[in-house]
């Protein structure tokens, strides 16, 4: 049964053990190096990249290397008038930054920097007649704005103030004859839009909608060869598919469906000895978006050297533990 | 002597707006990395010229004709900062700008960066301003000629198609898209967006029957296109079509594929859990032997998914299987591949 698979190749050389102290040191400098041409185009996104540096810094134990008031003073200056909060001072508020925010928070137990209220105000305000949630004002519609919508109030225990059962009709809308979902209705199933969506259905206690063997084996059909994962049919894998399709796995009771020795290998030969960090598949430049998701891949396989990570916050469980809220999985 | 070449060498230099006395009214302000910065960073010169002088019309919320022109400047540095295509926005209806020339513009630029949830988004609320959808299919055609699976202009086209009701020609789009590229999964989810939305699948599904196993005739190892047969079966069920497992039997002979298996699988397993009152019960062992024997082949075959393959016989097993103690049990394979840490992941 051979064709030619869209794959990669993983050298013989390629790295095999986990290098976290080279990881937590690359996190720890992000940012910091002068004309850092890559760091300043990523402004736009300045809350997220936050999250993802912290969120893996606390996975691997080393949170403390980081300057916790700088950040919690930079959040304060992101919140706008209308409750939402921007990717950096000077910019737009946004859904998607909003929820960075206040999953940065959690981490630090400082919620109380933000008018709470406010931010609820704001996320109410984005949820459109059919259910669904637009990012921002500008009324872009995406499931994945409907997971940043639960996911930040579920954390700051605020859920009861849209309408859950309108936001959950929407989601299930974008539910397609493959099992998966898109990002709005009749949309391609994809693999970061189905981790959005089971997430969501997590947080509002909906997963039983789920044809779960279905989507599971959908989801299981993203592993190649190679051991990598790929986000839809014929694509290359990413390391930060180990993210979205692994953490969908477990939400839905399945992530024994994937080969865990195969995946693991594959993660790992996405590290770069030189810099520390991981890249999207072996051999290219690292990032901090990848080294998280690579991090917390590892951490679902089971990796003990790694917190434990929770599949539909991609936040550490001990943090989730410490405010009360362990969403639904399915088993 | 000829010295227009001379000319020709020496390239536009880019006059720094701190450098245009056109801009000497306005204060630049520069990049603010919080309360507390760790250090300051040294941008490339240009970049951190063009987004002081944002910043300054930002602040100011300046509405003006040399606002407009540096935020295409900004763009072009940076078209993923959302904030500078919301501050166009804002100006386009300010200033009531040309709306066709904005088109010719987001044009442009989707063309370089096709990539970019902004520029995407930018563009259909310009077609909704101007209510004009006439360019659309054709331009996403292009786009798609270029990476026929880019996420962005598929949920362009389909809001386009939807909100404009441009269906007629859209079957024959995706077939054509079908023949260059049969494994296009975007294309197929395409298939099944048209069909869904103007004659459904009753009267198709013949049809789309065919057209699935021509393709599959084609190509056998094409995970979308049995995705898509399955997906079409799936709400009247597999074994309610007559006539269709025998093809599917026919098809293996010559065009098998773990897909194929899977799909006879399914079949099998839709017999046992539909099955007529009237049907033996030594038939229905028979059924649950071939689907069994499946699974098998398949967890020695595809071994990446054995878990899932040794899963489904099981499930399938203890749901249809004779209480015969001389049945034998599924085989496992003895030497787990998967490190001890599983054990706890699956209880």
């Amino acid at each position: 049964m051979g064709t030619q698979v869209k794959d990669v190749i993983i050298k013989p050389d390629a790295p095999s053990t986990l290098l976290l102290d080279k990881h937590a040191d690359y996190i720890a400098a992000y940012g910091s190096k002068k004309d850092d041409y890559e760091y300043t185009l990523s402004e736009y996104l300045r809350m997220s990249g936050i999250y993802w540096g912290l969120t893996v810094m606390d996975l691997m134990g080393q949170l403390p290397r980081m300057n916790r008031q700088e950040i919690i003073d930079f959040i304060k200056a992101c919140q706008h008038e209308c409750g939402g909060i921007s990717a950096s001072i000077g910019h737009d508020p946004h859904l998607l930054y909003t929820l960075s925010a206040v999953q940065i928070l959690c981490l630090y137990d400082s919620v109380d920097a933000l008018d709470v209220d406010k931010v609820v105000e704001y996320i109410k305000g984005l949820q459109q007649e059919d259910g669904s949630f637009a990012g921002d004002k500008w009324g872009e519609i995406d499931t994945r704005f409907s997971f940043c919508a639960v996911a930040t109030l579920a954390l700051l225990g605020k859920m009861d103030t849209i309408n859950v059962d309108k936001a959950v009709e929407f989601v299930l809308s974008c539910m397609n004859f493959d099992g998966g979902f898109g990002c709005r209705p009749g949309s391609e199933s994809h693999a970061g839009q189905i981790y959005c969506c089971s997430g969501f259905l997590s947080l509002t206690g909906q997963l039983h909608q789920v044809n779960a063997d279905l989507l599971g084996w959908w989801l299981c059909e993203r592993q190649l060869p190679s051991g990598g994962l790929n986000g839809r049919p014929e694509k290359l894998p990413d390391v930060c598919y180990s993210w979205w399709v692994l953490a969908s796995l477990k939400i839905i009771g399945r992530i024994h469906w994937i080969d865990k020795a195969k995946l693991r290998s594959f993660i790992l030969a996405c590290q770069d000895e030189e810099t520390g960090g991981f890249a999207d598949r072996p051999g290219d430049m690292v990032d901090p978006f990848h080294t998280l998701f690579g991090v917390a891949g590892l951490s679902l396989l089971g990796d003990e050297q790694i917190k434990p990570v929770n599949p539909v916050l991609c936040m550490p469980e001990d943090v989730l533990q410490r405010i009360n809220l362990q969403p639904d999985l399915l088993s | 002597q000829d010295t227009t070449f001379l000319s020709q060498e020496i390239p536009p230099v880019f006059l720094c707006f701190r450098d245009r006395k056109e801009w000497a009214d306005l204060e630049p302000v520069p990049q603010d990395d919080g309360p507390n910065p760790v250090v300051k960073i040294a941008y490339s010169e240009k970049f951190s010229d063009v987004y002081d002088y944002f910043r300054a019309l930002l602040k100011n919320d300046e509405r003006s004709e040399r606002a407009f022109a540096l935020t295409s400047e900004a763009i072009e540095l940076n078209a993923a900062n959302y904030t500078v295509w919301h501050y166009r926005r804002v100006l386009l209806q300010a200033l009531s700008k040309d709306l066709r020339e904005e088109m010719r513009y987001i044009t442009a630029i989707i063309e370089e960066q096709p990539k970019n949830y902004q520029v995407w988004h930018h563009r259909r609320m310009v077609v909704e301003w101007l209510n004009d959808p006439s360019e659309e299919l054709e331009f996403i055609a292009d786009i798609l000629s270029q990476d026929a699976k880019n996420y962005h202009a598929w949920q362009h086209r389909q809001w386009v198609i939807q909100e404009y009701k441009l269906w007629d020609d859209e079957l024959d789009f995706v077939e054509n898209l079908l023949e260059e590229d049969v494994r296009n999964n975007s294309a197929w989810n395409q298939r099944h967006f048209v069909i869904s939305h103007t004659s459904g699948f009753s009267d198709a599904m013949e049809r789309e029957i065919q057209y699935c196993l021509y393709q599959i005739k084609k190509a056998p190892n094409n995970e979308s296109a049995w995705n898509y047969l399955k997906g079409i079966l799936q709400p009247l069920g597999l074994s309610a079509q007559p006539g269709l497992l025998e093809r599917v039997l026919e098809l293996k002979q010559t065009h098998c594929s773990p897909y194929l298996l899977a799909f006879l699988f399914d079949c099998y397993e839709d017999a046992l859990e539909n099955s007529k009152e009237n049907v033996a019960e030594e038939e229905q062992q028979k059924t649950l032997k071939k689907a069994l024997e499946i699974c098998q082949l398949l967890a020695q075959e595809d071994t990446i998914r054995k878990e899932y393959w040794l899963f489904l016989g099981r499930s399938l097993k203890n749901k249809h299987g004779s209480s015969d103690p001389s049945d034998e049990p599924l085989a496992d394979d003895p030497e787990p591949s998967v490190p001890v840490s599983e054990q706890q992941e699956m209880s």
